[in-house]
């Protein structure tokens, strides 16, 4: 049986305790998995974190890491948010070479793309952006020709939407 | 009123009834050790950690229990991974409580400091360093709760010295209460009506049993289930003894070493029902050869065990006993009962596979290892806790000792971890002193525990050792003798200890046999001897194991004598 591959946004609810994500990250580098972006921080309750976390593979490899890591003890919940709505959104701070022919320019993509400067320089500004993955790729693409010095990039955030109807 | 640490951690080990530990005391833990000699637990101090380990992982299966081991930071701490690895490719309940340096040190690569919760993170079912005392009870009870319910597993607990010697008010642990661990079981009902229907469909059903029958104290359901629908049974390795072997419905085991019979049932059967096990590449083969027309049910306690290597008909999440007795009702209220009769055809079909190959050896003028296995067995009447280390010894007496109850047969399955027979015979001697308790083992693989001898003497245990000596690493030598174009690289065993006197100088008593007709009256003396007794046999060399599947060849394709 063969499956295509395809990338999954996962949402780990955690206990927030020392070890939890080296036990998960061992999970996926010990059995072979795949680990494309990885974001943790705590929830609104100081002790328990999320952690999203994209990964690629076929059905059954992706049906082994969900049993995986819900055999985790400190694991306490496994979404796999990637047939379902959700929201997604990452995020980059691109410090980009401002050159004075460049800065209208630099600024007038930073507004088609809703991102903002966040810090100016003697000669370069940062770029901050919002959106999802292909989003900051087009910006970073785009703001290549005019020499980007450093990009620093979360992964992938994400949460299921909620129903838009009350249910009768 | 206040308690120390020791305190805490010796009453929490009380009420989790533990009356045995394994250990090796030093300077990170020496205030458990000191203060354990005044409590009501036995402490069996070994010569090297990985015995520890081992030993409890022995006592654990002998008694159907949880096995405990104590041991010091650092080297202490590294020398227990192996035991560690191999209880938990095996499932096997064990604590394991090690040393750490005070928690002022942590992370100043103190002396005897290493981060054994880390270097063990991918082989327990989890770990604990516990940093405050307040936590020491509940983390303990947790431990054992873990270790022996759900899929069973080691749990290792670090232990800083500093909390051992600190004071926190006396409370008693709340039950064990962890949200993210519900371990499933009572299977779906659904899932076993279609199970029913499966086997009401099926011509040549056949039962796959493996530890996890074991493990869930199985045996008599599984038997009821064999008897309801009348199947054949076959086991994998860890198996062993969950069925009897003197049923006419057994086949023997599966596998790379398995019976001709059980791995051609298992390409012709139309049903496998799978309890408790993983479908491990020795037992499989090449996956795509395996049980091709039938379709498989899959009983097992953890999820991830299902589907992991073998596409699966009807997978089943529950415990064993408490799903084959749901099964066995099922079918008994439904009045469904399979007679001889029904399965006259698929039981000719078996016989004429045992006809065509039986496991068998070439009597000769040098000992065969299987014969003196064959004369252990007629000697101790099937009766004997049988430890083994591993590789060509491990396969002799899978194969030749023909086990016809549960925990009988102790070995190292998963991981194969040579060394691990003595240690472990010494754990199930302790566990079980009213067997006779026997570690079959080769000349190589017994070397790497030999310094358990010295325990086994200092408390009296009278465990047989039976060194099968070849002189060679034996299933090595095989491999190479077979794959390797005869090139025995590195597997003659140029210099062995004389295994007599090295069992003299350990205060134990040493036997040795040369000729066939010696190996009875070898047998005969060395298990009337109520003391550690080694008894060496000098066997054929090139002996090999047979049949064998080659590695990644499908378990149709034997090789056979």
């Amino acid at each position: 049986m063969a499956y295509k591959t395809e990338k999954h946004i996962l949402s780990l609810i955690v206990e927030n305790q020392p070890g939890v994500l080296s036990r998960i990250v061992g999970l996926f580098s010990g059995r072979g998995f795949n680990i494309e972006s990885l974001c943790v921080a705590e929830t609104a309750e100081a002790d328990i974190s999320r952690i999203t976390l994209v990964t690629l593979g076929d059905m059954d490899i992706i049906e082994q890491i969900k049993k995986q890591l819900n055999k985790l003890i400190n694991v306490i919940k496994v979404i796999d948010l990637t047939h379902r709505p959700f929201v997604a959104r990452d995020m980059a701070l691109i410090k980009v070479r401002a050159r004075p022919e460049n800065r209208a320019e630099i600024l007038r993509m930073v507004d088609i793309f809703r991102a903002r400067v966040v810090d100016v320089g003697a000669l370069f500004y940062t770029v901050e952006v919002i959106g999802d993955l292909e989003k900051i790729r087009s910006l970073i693409n785009l703001l290549t020709p005019m020499g980007i010095k450093e990009v620093a990039r979360t992964g992938t955030i994400a949460l299921p939407r909620e129903l838009k109807k009350r249910s009768k | 009123m206040h308690q120390s640490g020791v305190d805490i951690f010796l009453r929490s080990l009380m009420e989790e009834g533990v009356d045995t530990i394994f250990g090796y005391p030093g300077a990170a833990i020496v205030d458990i050790h000191h203060q354990l000699i005044q409590a009501p637990i036995r402490h069996i101090l070994v010569r090297h950690e990985q015995g520890a380990v081992h030993a409890a992982d022995g006592y654990a299966r002998a008694s159907g229990g949880v096995g405990v081991c104590l041991v010091t930071s650092g080297p202490g701490a590294t020398n227990t991974v192996s035991g560690i690895a191999s209880a938990y490719a095996d499932s096997i309940p064990i604590v394991v409580f090690t040393g750490q340096v005070p928690t002022a040190l942590i992370g100043n690569d103190a002396f005897q400091e290493v981060d054994i919760v880390g270097i063990t993170r991918p082989c327990t079912k989890h770990n604990y360093l516990v940093t405050r005392i307040e936590d020491l009870a509940r983390v303990i009870k947790e431990a054992f709760h873990l270790a022996a319910s759900g899929r069973p597993g080691p749990v290792l607990v670090d232990l800083p010295k500093n909390l051992m010697q600190s004071t926190a008010p006396h409370t008693s642990a709340a039950a064990v209460d962890i949200k993210s661990y519900q371990p499933t079981y009572h299977p779906n009902v659904k899932q076993l009506h279609k199970v029913v229907e499966l086997i009401q469909k099926a011509q040549k059903p056949l039962i796959l049993a493996g530890g996890g029958i074991i493990l869930s104290k199985a045996s008599q359901a599984l038997n009821r289930l064999a008897h309801i629908i009348n199947a054949p049974v076959t086991a994998t390795l860890m198996g062993l003894g969950a069925f009897p072997a003197d049923s006419p419905r057994w086949l023997g085991m599966i596998g790379m070493h398995g019976t001709y019979r059980a791995n051609m049932a298992s390409a012709a059967c139309d049903l496998m029902i799978a309890v408790g096990v993983r479908f491990d590449d020795r037992v499989t083969g090449k996956i795509e050869g395996f049980a091709p027309h039938a379709k498989i049910v899959h009983i097992d306690i953890d999820p991830t065990s299902i589907r992991k290597n073998v596409p699966v008909t009807v997978p089943v999440v529950g415990d064993c006993r408490v799903t084959l007795n749901r099964l066995n009702r099922l079918l008994q209220e439904a009045g469904l009962f399979w007679s001889p009769d029904s399965r006259e055809s698929w039981m000719a079909e078996i016989e004429t596979w045992k006809q065509t190959h039986q496991m068998r050896y070439e009597q000769a003028d040098v000992i065969k290892p299987q014969y003196v296995v064959e004369k252990l067995h007629a000697l101790t009447d099937g009766e004997a806790v049988v430890t083994t280390e591993v590789g060509q010894n491990q396969m002799w007496a899978a194969q030749y000792y023909h086990f016809n109850q549960p925990n009988c047969f102790i070995t190292s399955g998963g991981l194969g971890c040579m060394g691990f027979g003595l240690p472990a015979a010494i754990g199930a001697q302790l566990a079980r002193p009213d067997r006779v308790v026997v570690d079959i083992a080769g000349d190589g693989s017994i070397q790497m525990n030999i310094q358990e001898m010295a325990t086994a003497v200092q408390y009296d245990l009278p465990i047989k050792v039976i060194i099968l000596n070849n002189q060679y690493l034996g299933m090595v030598r095989q491999w190479q003798e077979l794959f390797y174009h005869k090139c025995y690289a590195c597997t003659k065993m140029e210099h062995t200890p004389d295994f007599l006197k090295l069992a003299e100088a350990y205060g134990a008593m040493g036997l040795r046999a040369t000729r066939p007709e010696e190996v009875v009256p070898v047998l005969k003396e060395g298990l009337s001897i109520p003391r550690t007794v080694i008894m060496e046999f000098m066997v054929e060399p090139e002996e090999k194991v047979y049949p064998m599947v080659p590695a990644g060849a499908p378990i149709t394709e034997m090789l056979l004598v």
